[in-house]
């Protein structure tokens, strides 16, 4: 089934439009609210009718969030909204799908779905809310808690790597690939604004703070007082530096790894230039794996944004073919097409 | 039909089974299926049993990877693919061994003598050679150098030997088609299409076939040939058919007939792999099909796709069907048609990938956790594989739930003649999606309301996104009766648990009353589902040729089971229930209607033969017997 939208003009639309009556019930002080009134604040602007719009999720405390989207949505079992959309996007291109999933919903359980989804490239928008931590279980350490994490099931510290997000991303042939945090919803909004005009699977991991069992896990790079010097914005086509005056950047040295160096050094002329449409993921995944965690200079922004043909479209262009063939399908004839015999 | 005719007269028979048996890479299911089909195009009635091994290819003349079919041909209805053959074609001593035993005395055994050297008898661990050492005197045994004519007529055609040694089964082929009088137009005409970009293949194989239908003729080692007339079917088109295409077709047509675009999600799993394929080649029906990432990205993907709107369906076997519980729950929850296609093979875990077993119908029933009833459908023929399938989709969207079909390994490679439908009359499936809000509030403005019910079928709206006014939100969280909004109140949910389990039940109002094939005074009933009907009716059919009244019915819905059921199981004095499991179904007949049913089991990867279940259903006299001597 397709929805043709008539070519009347949207009528505008208000935050509040897309915010439902149910009450938000996350802690107070979460991070997820924040990311809440970025999208619901971004929605209006992006001009796009609210019954076209899915927010599908897992399970976690981010999987809530679909029941506060006054959209049409779904909150399924843990892990496999990527799945679900999957279906979901691929029958229905006239919809806006986005998946709302979090650190161990996409990267434990469903790490299967989040991979294949990405390197089909399914046209869906999923936002990953890393707290680094379960929170919804009540504190448990996540695949992207640090080594050595104490946690209610890890008393003497966890012994895992963790995942990172973008480089697992990256790795799984994504086509679009951002990161930002929960602390600055402009940045926020115009990540989600570049992931939804994207076509095909878009993957943003947003910094989210858990404030009951694992408070201040960003701090270090995202509090206001250390953004300047720990959070390094990627523009496409501009060279990468950061710093209170821009006096830090990044250069890429002869064996292909990725520095940070005083500017003033090496001069702006000899720094990176970021790339996003870059066809190889190398210096992506090198920009993603700058920082080993949140507590060195981290780099935020849009990574990677290439185009790929998009899974869903693909899937009805061999239908179209097919069908410009043989003909619409007539099952009377497909009953008769195989060897039959009558009797009588 | 044949154009090549025949000096000796041939004989009749009414009936005969085949068994072509060998290496898994002798191509034995290739021949088993040539030989159906031209004994198809002659009018016969027919059913096949393909028996083969999981490995893909075991150690060529191994016990292991022999791999056979069996066709059964008659000039009436029949139900099985046979118990026992009157002939076995074995293409190796390994081939030999693994079946013998499965033939009556007075069988023909035809063998590829060439095969029957020192290294295969060793391998099929033979320390004599039984042609030679009177093992097999209860047979009568053909000896015939498939290997070495093959290899003779094929020489010239450009073809390397080891290759030309290839083309025997074709020469089997034509030696068992002259045998049967078959036409070879058909197969010849089949060799041309199907190897038409091989033509070293092709003529080797042509060859091949021709060399064995010549030998027949002209070798005097056999007495006669036979013949086995066209079987008097109603009258119609039919065409021969496993019962993965006719669930793949059954698919398609539930798709026609809803307007409802389809989507398969689903993972490769032997035996169910074959519906996918078969749905692949049908694009230009606006079918998408989806090889997912695994078990639960098949079932979730069609879940997403039901909520938008599509027929979802999820194909596959036992180990898949563990894996979607959690995703059947959720659908129960969401209260959204989709349709479960479990072709069950023998378990537990891997268990038994190509043989078939009927042991999945508690999963069905029972397997997820909470309450979470689902109704569930079964095919009984490879042909009855389209209705029910059609069934299971029609179910699936008026109730808006998930529905479960159960088919099996032997319907699913297994074949029958299928009477085409006259597509007019297919049942015609109403999405009837919601088009408008459903609630008025107080101050009358309208609501959507995504758990307000139908109040006869329990239904709840189905409303794809795409709707202003429409809007909302669902989830595998309780929620409140009619708002769908979610609440934790034990009142509401247990409220809800009723709804759920009611709608499903109400379903028995929905569906036709048990059939049963009754005969006057019967005091006995055999009863059972899915594939071990024809099984069944043989059993039965022979009782009855002994003079003794018995009844059969089958079940195609169970659950919920048809509602007259328990007033028909009440009226025997003995009810047997015959299954490919420890015996499920009549634990599900005992808790439901509190009737003593006497459970007939096996678990060997192969149907029911006729004549066991005939000594099943004759107990039950003797039991009959033996209580009226008690009371007089
Ligand atoms: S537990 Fe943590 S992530 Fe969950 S709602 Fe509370 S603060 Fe937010």
């Amino acid at each position: 089934m397709t929805v043709t939208n008539e070519p009347v003009p949207v009528p505008l639309t208000t935050r509040k439009d897309w915010s439902s009556d149910q009450e938000v019930r996350w802690c107070p002080g979460c991070g997820d609210y924040s990311i809440l009134a970025a999208v619901q604040m971004l929605m209006p602007e992006l001009n796009v009718p609210l019954e076209s719009t899915v927010f599908l999720s897992g399970i976690g405390c981010a999987a809530r969030f679909p029941y506060y989207m006054n959209t049409y949505g779904m909150h399924s079992i843990h892990g496999r909204a990527p799945a679900i959309a999957t279906g979901l996007a691929t029958t229905r291109p006239d919809l806006d799908v986005w998946v709302v999933t979090g650190d161990g919903d996409a990267l434990s359980i469903g790490g299967n779905h989040l991979i294949h989804a990405l390197r089909r490239n399914v046209n869906i928008t999923i936002l990953l809310f890393n707290n680094q931590i379960y929170g919804l279980t009540k504190g448990q350490y996540s695949p992207t808690s640090e080594v050595a994490k104490v946690t209610k099931s890890t008393p003497f510290g966890s012994l895992e790597q963790p995942f990172n997000p973008l480089s697992l991303a990256i790795g799984a042939e994504a086509t679009f690939v951002a990161r930002t945090h929960d602390m600055d919803r402009k940045h926020m909004m115009e990540t989600f604004r570049r992931a939804h005009a994207h076509r095909g699977a878009s993957f943003v991991e947003i910094y989210q703070n858990c404030n009951v069992f694992n408070d201040g896990a960003f701090e270090q790079i995202t509090g206001k007082e250390n953004r300047s010097n720990m959070l390094v914005p990627l523009t496409h086509g501009e060279p990468i530096r950061f710093g209170e005056d821009g006096e830090r950047g990044l250069v890429l040295r002869p064996d292909g790894t990725v520095e940070i160096v005083d500017v003033a050094s090496v001069g702006v002329e000899n720094l990176l230039v970021h790339d996003e449409h870059r066809d190889n993921p190398g210096l992506a995944f090198q920009l993603s794996h700058l920082a080993r965690g949140p507590f060195e200079p981290t780099p935020i922004g849009v990574f990677r944004d290439v185009e790929r043909p998009e899974y869903g479209e693909q899937m009805a262009e061999q239908i179209e073919a097919a069908t410009e063939r043989r003909g619409v399908g007539d099952f009377a004839k497909l009953l008769r097409s195989g060897s039959t015999w009558t009797v009588g | 039909m044949s154009e090549t005719t025949n000096d000796s007269p041939s004989e009749v028979l009414d009936r005969v089974v085949i068994r072509f048996a060998g290496d898994s890479g002798d191509g034995m299911q290739l021949t088993g299926d040539r030989f159906t089909a031209s004994s198809a195009l002659l009018g016969n009635a027919l059913a096949t049993f393909p028996d083969f091994p999981a490995e893909i290819r075991a150690p060529a003349g191994s016990l292991a990877g022999v791999s056979a079919f069996q066709v059964h041909i008659s000039d009436h209805d029949i139900s099985t693919a046979g118990d026992a053959p009157n002939v076995l074609v074995a293409m190796n001593p390994a081939a030999l061994r693994a079946n013998v035993a499965l033939l009556p005395n007075g069988a023909t055994i035809i063998v590829n003598e060439d095969a029957f050297d020192e290294r295969n008898l060793a391998k099929a661990g033979y320390e004599s050679n039984p042609l030679g050492d009177g093992s097999l005197s209860a047979f009568t045994v053909y000896e015939v150098p498939m290997t070495s004519i093959t290899t003779e007529v094929t020489k010239d055609a450009g073809v390397k030997p080891r290759d030309a040694e290839r083309s025997k089964n074709f020469f089997a082929l034509g030696l068992i088609s002259w045998l049967y009088t078959r036409p070879v137009e058909a197969t010849q005409k089949w060799i041309e299409q199907r190897y038409a970009d091989k033509p070293l293949v092709l003529e080797a194989n042509r060859r091949a076939f021709m060399a064995g239908f010549h030998f027949g003729e002209t070798v005097e080692l056999f007495e006669s040939n036979y013949e086995v007339r066209p079987a008097e079917l109603e009258p119609g088109e039919y065409m021969n058919v496993t019962g993965n295409t006719a669930t793949a077709w059954g698919l398609i047509a539930a798709s026609v007939t809803s307007g409802l675009d389809l989507f398969l999600g689903t993972y490769p799993i032997t035996p169910a792999s074959d519906i996918l394929h078969e749905l692949s080649k049908h694009k230009n029906f606006g079918v998408r099909t989806f090889q997912a990432e695994d078990e639960i990205s098949g079932i979730g993907s069609a879940l997403g796709a039901a909520f938008g709107g599509a027929l979802g369906v999820t194909t596959t076997s036992g180990p898949g069907m563990d894996l979607k519980a959690e995703m059947m729950g959720l659908a129960v929850s969401l209260e959204l048609p989709l349709l479960i296609i479990d072709v069950q093979r023998g378990g537990p875990s891997t268990g038994l990938p190509t043989k078939t077993e009927q042991a999945d119908l508690m999963l069905a029933m029972y397997g997820r956790h909470g309450e979470s009833p689902v109704p569930i459908v079964a095919a009984r023929t490879p042909a009855h594989c389209f209705e029910a399938t059609l069934e299971a989709a029609r179910l699936a969207v008026k109730y808006r739930t998930p529905v479960i079909l159960l088919t099996d390994g032997y319907l699913a490679n297994g074949t029958e003649p299928w009477r085409l439908p006259d597509v007019a009359t297919l049942p015609v499936i109403e999405p009837n999606f919601a088009t408008e809000p459903n609630h008025q509030e107080e101050d009358g403005s309208t609501r959507f309301w995504p758990y307000l019910r139908d109040p006869e079928t329990l239904a709840r709206p189905w409303a794809p996104p795409g709707l202003a006014g429409l809007e909302h939100r669902i989830g595998g969280l309780e929620k409140q009766d009619g708002t769908g909004n979610v609440v934790y109140d034990g009142a509401n949910h247990e409220k809800m648990t009723r709804l759920r389990a009611a709608k499903v039940a109400g379903i028995a109002r929905d569906i036709p009353p048990t059939e049963v094939d009754a005969q006057d005074g019967a005091e006995v009933l055999v009863i059972g589902w899915g594939s071990t009907y024809g099984a069944i009716a043989a059993g039965v059919q022979r009782i009855r040729a002994r003079g003794l009244a018995v009844d059969q019915a089958h079940l195609t819905h169970l659950n919920p089971f048809p509602a007259d059921l328990g007033a028909i199981l009440s009226r025997y004095k003995r009810v047997l229930v015959p299954e490919v499991n420890t015996g499920q179904l009549s634990r599900l007949l005992r808790a439901e209607y509190l009737v003593d049913a006497v459970s007939f089991t096996q678990m060997q990867g192969v149907p029911f033969r006729a004549a066991d279940m005939e000594a099943a259903i004759a107990a039950q006299f003797e039991h009959l017997n033996e209580s009226a001597e008690e009371l007089s």
